[in-house]
């Protein structure tokens, strides 16, 4: 959006031209919301490409002064409303009234700091999802909703845990901000969705590289930036609820939110969210034990004023989710069958019960934050933020221990944010902060399974310094540098046998503590000292066109899985080693956005390349064979990679019509060993044709064609193992594929709808068909794909009310 | 008048910065866990029909990881039937803690297979107790031995798998039985 105004903004800046002598003149009115002509205070009234502007008052009124004869272009905006222009040759003072038109749906443009435009984040190449959109996902999860933009796929654990892939990269790699409070959420595991509700969204933006380095310096593949809801400084109550039903799973959704402002800057608001889905099904067959839960619920309240507020937000979300009964196998021989068998073994009637195994997870997010204006200098804002999650996976377990979680993770960070925005030098816009975090995990010993993650304590301390300048028309200029430090301080018990096979023992004596049984305590630690930066420009073309480029380096240190990471996993059937000796990664990104308008033609070009110096991969490395039978064992290796690839979206209307398109390629390789990498999204287009009419209730109906082709490109992880044949008794060597891609698959989704105007309600009905045709696919960047076919069919009917 | 309540909110926030930090974790040494399903231990036991000295199968991995097993496969004589039984143990329980007694409980959910090498001459037969639903547990079985010859014999547990399967009963191990494996053991067997 805000990309959107300033083009627009640009333009409007173009189409001026100076002709002024007199410069003694002045311009007042007043500015009202047209639907109860009540006054809008803090509304900007600028003198577009003069550099002139000023807020108006609590009842509505502006004034501006010396300005020169001529032509002036008037703008108009303000947080809640859609800003509007005014173009009038100037002889004499004049008296302009404005009516601005309310739009609830972008109250968001609004930050609590009253900042009305968003520059720290210049030269980023990014996109955004909007409230509109984001509403067609209120059943679905925050990465289904992110897949609607070119660039960004997913990696699945089965269908309800989704993970967003940003440019060919996910996990540890992403940092996801919600409500400027960056999610440490034991974000490093790929089958731990981020913990957001999507209803809680009002807009999303995607950030594909490191250039927003106020968030963190380690977002090798991107950042997330969720924004809920704010409230406008006015008298106003806005509420909205969704009530979801969907044909797949049984169950639906509902969702609710109310905000209650003053033109005080006093407002409170609330937002809560639940969900209930049985067993998923897939065309041929039942998923059994897809069910999921979810509960949540955010509450704030805070003072807005322009030069200074302060609020308080809580949030809650807490998720249980099945997972395929099938996908939990025993040793090679088991994968070997389950995957040749092309159906899942476990196939049961629809049910709602959620069994092993299954995860529930529990985040909470304490926030309080706070911001001064101060004179000639800029603006000075504080924040801390508790976070903490609440990990239980359950797992299929002998004698009874299925109610005991085989895992269970309390990890709780504390946050503290400190950041001045310096604007009162001419021309620059910059930003400089400190952040502190302090983390602790701690794995509850009562599990009776040996922690995946051992308990430890991080500590990480980050500076950076941000500036934008604007140096002429149409050029932008930005830069950044970040330098995190972070140490961790570990306790973890060893394998005493594992300890000394790794070697570590001659590498690491100084972590040794002491034995107990077969166990040996270590306390590793580590420091890593992590630099970033970014540069960037953008130039806006007098046709419009806007090209922006931008290069980023990031730096992330590995994390706890990549370091500590010592267990089997059931659904892969594989060991896997984390690596105590890994360093830290260092990408270097070159991005360019190319996007313009030509009458009903826009189109959005994002070409890039991604470096990244000591990539921390997995792969199977060597075969174990215990009492379970045999195992492949993942390791990880740092080797060089690099990334290309090109986003591109385009749509042209006509009349009633709509044709809208996107697609994406990445290719990514490791370039020591000359091989793919693993899980690198392949080419996909999506297509999409809609038909509106607003004279009809705001009808429209669309439809959408998504077409994934097959990934050629792909690692070679198979492993050969000895397989005991089960008739003959004699082992047979086998090829166990786990590389190899699903096929392409094309699927037609439908949607289409109507919106009713009420007194002082909005009533909008939607109906949307998923997977139309039924189809039978798996897609390579789901984790299950080895055991069952993706869902089929799935019909949902929405209710939205806006009141 | 303004500057003070901003004073007042900033102070607020950084009490309950220190309110908060103030109830982090305490920093003592973690509990160590002791696997509590581990199996680390199988015993076969083969005792010759119409008497004579047991003869032991052991295989033992007290790390639980593979590293280092321990295996016993003494040589079983020609023309012999011997009675068996398979025992599960997890020997890092002081005492050892019998996972046999776990199966048997839960036995419409367990299976023994027994997979003899087409060269080993060795038939395996389920004895013992049936389960609730009339299947065999296979912790109980006799091993038929034929000529001297020399081959694998794997002990297979399964857990959760299809017994009603055809041949499932008589101990022949499908993919269609599917399940998870718990345990998969092969001793190589010398008939003298």
């Amino acid at each position: 959006m805000y990309q959107k105004s300033i083009l627009l903004y640009l333009f409007i800046f173009f189409s001026f031209v100076i002709q002024a002598q007199d410069c003694e003149l002045a311009i007042s009115g007043k500015v009202i919301d047209i639907h109860d002509n009540s006054p809008l205070f803090g509304a900007v009234v600028q003198l577009v490409g003069l550099n002139k502007g000023v807020y108006t008052d609590e009842y509505g009124l502006y004034k501006i002064e010396g300005i020169c004869e001529g032509e002036v272009q008037l703008k108009v905006s303000h947080p809640s409303c859609e800003p509007k222009t005014k173009s009038i040759y100037l002889k004499e003072n004049r008296q302009i009234h404005f009516k601005l038109e309310h739009h609830l749906e972008e109250l968001n443009e609004v930050l609590l700091k009253g900042k009305l435009y968003n520059n720290e984040s210049n030269s980023s190449i990014s996109n955004q999802i909007k409230t509109q959109k984001l509403e067609k996902f209120s059943n679905a999860s925050l990465g289904d909703a992110l897949k609607s933009i070119s660039g960004v796929s997913s990696l699945n654990t089965g269908n309800s845990i989704v993970k967003p892939i940003i440019q060919g990269l996910h996990s540890s790699r992403v940092l996801v901000i919600n409500d400027n409070v960056r999610l440490h959420d034991q974000q490093w595991g790929v089958d731990h969705a981020p913990n957001v509700d999507i209803n809680s969204a009002a807009n999303i933006t995607v950030i594909k590289g490191a250039s927003a380095l106020k968030y963190g310096g380690d977002a090798i593949g991107g950042t997330i930036v969720i924004e809920p809801q704010k409230a406008p400084i006015k008298d106003t109550v806005m509420g909205k609820t969704i009530l979801n039903g969907s044909s797949n799973g049984r169950g639906g959704s509902i969702s609710t939110s109310l905000i209650k402002a003053k033109s005080s800057g006093f407002n409170y608001r609330f937002q809560g969210s639940l969900k209930r889905l049985g067993d998923l099904r897939a065309p041929d067959y039942q998923l059994t034990n897809t069910g999921q839960r979810e509960n949540n619920i955010s509450l704030g309240i805070g003072l807005n004023k322009i030069d200074y507020g302060i609020d308080f937000s809580y949030r809650l979300t807490n998720s249980e989710i099945g997972i395929l009964r099938a996908s939990h196998i025993g040793n090679a021989r088991d994968l070997v069958n389950s995957i040749n068998r092309q159906e899942p073994f476990f196939i049961e009637d629809f049910s709602y019960t959620i069994d092993s195994p299954q995860q529930e997870v529990t985040h909470q997010i304490y926030k309080l934050e706070t911001f001064k204006k101060l004179k000639n200098l800029g603006e000075l804002s504080l924040q801390y933020s508790f976070q903490q999650n609440n990990r239980l996976e359950f797992d299929i377990r002998r004698g009874g221990r299925g109610d005991t979680p085989a895992m269970d993770m309390e990890l709780k960070t504390h946050t503290l944010l400190t950041q001045l925005e310096w604007t009162s030098l001419e021309g620059f816009d910059s930003n400089f902060g400190l952040e502190f975090n302090a983390q602790n995990n701690f794995a509850n010993p009562n599990t009776g399974v040996r922690r995946l993650i051992p308990d430890y304590n991080m500590y990480t301390a980050g500076i950076f310094a941000t500036t934008a300048y604007k140096v002429s028309e149409g050029w932008d200029l930005d830069a950044g540098v970040r330098y995190d430090f972070n140490t961790i301080d570990a306790d973890k018990f060893y394998i005493t046998s594992r300890w000394e096979n790794l070697g570590y023992d001659q590498l690491f004596p100084e972590f040794e503590i002491g034995e107990d049984g077969n166990q040996i305590l270590t306390n590793p630690q580590f420091d890593y000292h992590n630099i970033s930066a970014t540069v960037g420009a953008s130039y806006t073309f007098k046709n419009d066109f806007k090209l922006i480029g931008n290069l980023s380096s990031a730096s992330r240190a590995p994390n706890p899985s990549e370091l500590f990471s010592d267990g089997l996993h059931h659904s892969i059937s594989s060991i896997e080693l984390g690596d105590l000796q890994l360093n830290s990664e260092q990408s270097f990104k070159a991005g360019v956005g190319f996007q313009g308008v030509v009458e009903k033609f826009g189109f959005n070009i994002q070409p890039y390349i991604n470096y990244i110096e000591d990539f921390i991969v997995l792969e199977p490395n060597g075969i174990e064979t215990t009492i379970r039978g045999a195992f492949p064992v993942y390791e990880y290796r740092q080797t060089n990679a690099r990334l290309y690839g090109i986003d591109v979206s385009a749509n042209y209307s006509f009349d009633n019509l709509e044709f809208s398109s996107n697609f994406a390629y990445v290719n990514g390789r490791d370039v020591e060993q000359n091989e793919a990498l693993i899980h690198m999204p392949p080419f996909n287009v999506s297509n999409t044709i809609t038909y509106s009419k607003k004279e009809w209730n705001n009808f429209y109906i669309s439809l959408n064609s998504q077409l994934v082709t097959q990934q050629n490109a792909f690692p070679d992880n198979n492993f050969r193992t000895d397989i005991v044949n089960t008739t003959t008794g004699e082992f047979e060597e086998v090829e166990v594929d786990v590389s190899s891609t699903p096929e392409a698959y094309h699927l037609l989704n439908f949607s289409s709808g109507l919106d009713f105007d009420f007194d002082k309600t909005k009533l909008s009905i939607n109906v949307m068909i998923n997977n139309v045709l039924n189809t039978n696919y798996r897609d390579y960047l789901n984790r299950l794909r080895f055991y069952a076919d993706e869902v089929g069919t799935n019909a949902m009917l929405q209710l939205k009310l806006n009141y | 008048m303004k500057t003070i309540k901003t004073i007042k909110l900033l102070s607020l926030g950084l009490l309950a910065t220190l309110v908060f930090s103030a109830c982090s974790d305490d920093d003592d040494a973690p509990q160590v866990i002791n696997e509590e399903e581990v199996i680390t231990t199988l015993n076969l036991k083969l005792t010759p029909e119409g008497g004579g000295e047991t003869i032991d199968f052991i295989y033992r991995d007290l790390d639980a990881d593979g590293s280092n097993p321990e295996i016993i496969s003494p040589a079983l004589s020609a023309n012999t039937t011997y009675t068996g039984r398979v025992q599960f143990l997890n020997e890092l329980e002081n005492p050892a803690e019998d996972i046999t007694i776990e199966v048997l409980e839960e036995a419409e959910e367990h299976q023994v297979f027994y997979i003899v090498e087409d060269s080993l001459d060795a038939t395996p037969t389920y004895t013992g107790a049936l389960d609730n639903d009339g299947n065999p547990i296979g912790v109980e079985f006799s091993l038929a031995i034929g000529e001297a010859s020399q081959g694998n014999f794997t002990v297979i547990l399964i857990h959760e798998g299809d017994k009603n399967v055809p041949g499932a009963s008589e101990g022949d191990l499908s993919p269609e039985v599917g399940g998870e494996t718990d345990i998969e053991v092969t001793f190589d067997v010398t008939v003298e």
